[in-house]
């Protein structure tokens, strides 16, 4: 640029770095008008519902965990409910209670991996967390291992495992966390929730680099009375309100014009999951340690920025570890006792499972025939439902900064897809993938 | 150690979950006297920083499509040690699913009729492979995921300047110094008695069968399991399709 004022940028991110899986940015503009501006997906392919044709129910969950490394415990669940539905297998209160604690470990672990070895080293003008390891801020880099050693742990206690779980099966658990961890576990928590707050307060102080930047689109979460929604709840648009049907009647799947695209949209051209569109539909129902990191961090409904997603993941995180304490806490007083798996006899028919993982809505959706094999399997990722989103914040922001330097435009892009911490190993679908 | 002499270590990823990464990170605060140990140059899920010098190079996912093959040689040409990370990248592991199936049938289930055309991305082999399917592999770290104690042994023993082993006994070994309740006294199937050991037999231990991620050392056909079943009177036919969830072989058990 040699200094000179220009509105030529060019920016080319080939294989966007603290993201899982991969993507690439592309913007040409010359004479201050945008020639192409995408937001591109090369992931290899790996065809997932093709896998999972012909297998046996036992094996589904087992198998499906594996699309993804971050959130397996996410899929397993909403596996699992798939199949619970197809055949009408009961659950115990017990297994909804060590569900929901697997789901705040997964929860805590995927959104303090984001915030702090993904996210954060922007907010600190470093690449990545390693140089920030015995500087200044090597207080909050051990912190952030701290917490994250603390989710890890507590899911390895209730799944056997935090990638890729082992104890859940359908219909319960093979393996019980004993009293004496789970007292342990209830011990550390409140301690957990001052790491987080410490962690906060170091983010807070430069958090100068979360860009003030505003896009209103139609939020989508599962929504329940009186809770804030993770394991369980109806699909709820911030444009329609609760949806009680099919969901296949309210995600539209399409293809842009001249490309291969796969774009997600409902009420209008593109709508959000994830943190902060929970956030939005249900963030007065937080409990109170969510509502204060939420206030801490000036986290106002409606939040329109799609750069604060990591912030609410933040207030998220609060409100996972007060959850647990109420989990734990009830698992102690009942006591948790060895269940009987149900008997299960396998028929055909379909099953759907929703929850919300880390980063949305995720979907299983399950075919199988009179013996337990699976026929058909569709499966929707929360990353596929925001990459529309993604690509229309890139088309509202890039306008406001085009008289930047390209290198203060390259990072900003790039911030904007990390804030949304997509997850594009994911794909079993081919995601939007575009061409020029 | 003098800062010249840590060894450049690159970490990259093909067709996979990216869990073998994240269980690298679920080592916690150790991962701080491994970075101490060498020099990490290349890791695109965590740092921006890229380099192609590096010594040591780390892969995780199966091979899926020809462009993945050019990048992989690529990687093997600068890499002095290359190392197998996890069962997609050992063994194929859960992609080999796919290859029951042709890729035409593939497209069809996933996509529908939409057509691709000649886009090099959706250009797929025949069949998904291991990284060895392409490129001779030096070190292998087995497991869906990984184990982490075991990538901190492998990666503590090259810095060592020696050689890593995995066991060569089965998972049964482990399993029966946990003393767990077999598997196939309850019942139920297992890989165990053919599955390489390393992972402390974690999933017996949990309750649950040997699913066989860490790669088989025998044959299922192998006559000693044959005994074992009819033993227990479990059929042969289910142990083999049990064998695909990590090591299908293809069409013929479609």
């Amino acid at each position: 640029m040699n200094g000179k004022v220009s509105t030529d940028r060019t920016v080319s991110v080939h294989h966007l770095t603290r993201v899982e899986g991969h993507g690439n940015i592309h913007l040409d503009a010359k004479n201050g008008e945008i020639k192409r501006l995408e937001w591109e997906v090369p992931e290899a392919p790996r065809f997932f519902e093709a896998m999972l044709k012909g297998q046996h129910y036992s094996d589904v969950a087992h198998i499906s965990s594996r699309i993804c490394g971050i959130c397996s415990i996410g899929h397993t669940l909403t596996s699992l409910k798939a199949t619970e539905s197809a055949f009408g297998i009961p659950v115990s209160e017990q297994t909804t209670a060590l569900r929901r604690l697997a789901i705040n470990g997964e929860n805590m672990q995927s959104h303090v991996l984001h915030i702090g070895y993904l996210a954060a080293p922007d907010f600190f003008g470093v690449g990545s967390v390693f140089p920030l390891i015995g500087s200044k801020h090597n207080d909050t880099v051990i912190k952030i291992i701290k917490l994250h050693r603390l989710a890890n742990e507590m899911s390895d206690l209730v799944c056997g495992r935090t990638v890729h779980p082992i104890n859940m099966v359908p219909g319960g658990f093979t393996e019980y966390p004993s009293r004496k961890k789970l007292e342990d576990l209830l011990l550390r928590l409140p301690d957990a929730q001052d790491t987080l707050k410490e962690i906060a307060a170091a983010i807070k102080e430069i958090s100068g680099a979360i860009l003030d930047f505003s896009r209103e689109t139609e939020y989508v979460a599962l929504s329940t009375k009186g809770d804030y929604a993770l394991y369980d709840g109806e699909l709820t648009s911030s444009d329609t309100g609760v949806h009680d049907g099919d969901y296949l009647d309210f995600v539209e799947e399409y293809f842009v014009p001249q490309s291969t695209a796969k774009y997600s949209r409902h009420a209008r051209e593109s709508l959000m999951v994830g943190a902060l569109a929970r956030f939005n539909i249900n963030g007065n129902s937080l409990n109170a340690a969510g509502m204060k990191m939420a206030n801490f961090m000036d986290l106002k409904l409606p939040c329109h920025n799609p750069f604060m997603n990591t912030v609410a993941q933040m207030a998220e995180v609060a409100h996972n570890i007060e959850d647990c304490i109420v989990q734990v806490r009830t698992l102690l007083e009942k006591g948790v006792e060895r269940e009987t798996l149900p008997r299960i006899i396998p028929k055909a028919g379909r099953g759907v499972g929703v929850v919300e993982v880390p980063r949305g809505i995720l979907i299983h959706d399950y075919t199988y025939d009179d013996v337990g094999r699976c026929k058909k399997a569709n499966l929707i990722i929360p990353t596929n439902q925001n990459h529309g989103n993604i690509q229309k914040d890139m088309e509202s922001l890039v306008p406001t900064i085009l008289d930047r330097p390209e290198k203060e435009i390259e990072l900003l892009l790039e911030m904007l897809v990390r804030a949304y911490d997509p997850c594009i190993s994911c794909s079993t679908h081919y995601l939007d993938v575009r061409f020029v | 150690m003098s800062e010249k002499s840590k060894p450049r270590v690159a970490i990259f990823d093909f067709a996979s979950c990216e869990g073998c990464e994240l269980q690298i990170a679920n080592i916690e605060e150790e991962i701080i006297d491994l970075v101490n140990l060498v020099e990490v140059v290349s890791f695109r899920e965590v740092m921006k920083e890229h380099s192609d010098d590096y010594d040591i190079a780390i892969i995780e996912g199966s091979i899926v499509r020809p462009m993945d093959v050019e990048s992989l040689k690529v990687i093997r040409k600068n890499a002095k040690i290359l190392i197998a990370l996890g069962a997609c990248a050992c063994i194929g592991g859960v992609n080999r699913l796919r290859n029951r199936f042709t890729k035409e049938e593939l497209f069809n289930e996933v996509y529908g009729k939409t057509g691709f055309g000649d886009n090099p991305l959706f250009d797929v082999l025949d069949e998904t492979k291991p990284v060895d399917g392409i490129v001779p592999v030096d070190y292998y770290i087995p497991g869906c995921p990984i184990d982490r104690n075991e990538f901190k042994r492998v990666i503590l023993a090259l810095c060592e300047g020696k050689k890593p082993e995995l066991p060569g006994y089965p998972v049964c070994v482990e399993c029966k110094k946990n003393e767990n309740v077999c598997v196939f006294e309850k019942g139920q199937f297992c890989l165990g008695p053919v599955t390489r050991a390393g992972c402390d037999a974690i999933c017996p231990s949990h309750g649950n069968s040997c699913e066989g991620c860490r790669g088989l050392i025998y044959e299922p056909s192998n006559e000693c399991v044959k005994e074992v079943l009819s033993r227990y009177g479990l059929d042969y036919e289910e142990m083999t399709r049990r064998r695909n969830m990590f090591n299908c072989c293809g069409r013929e058990d479609q």
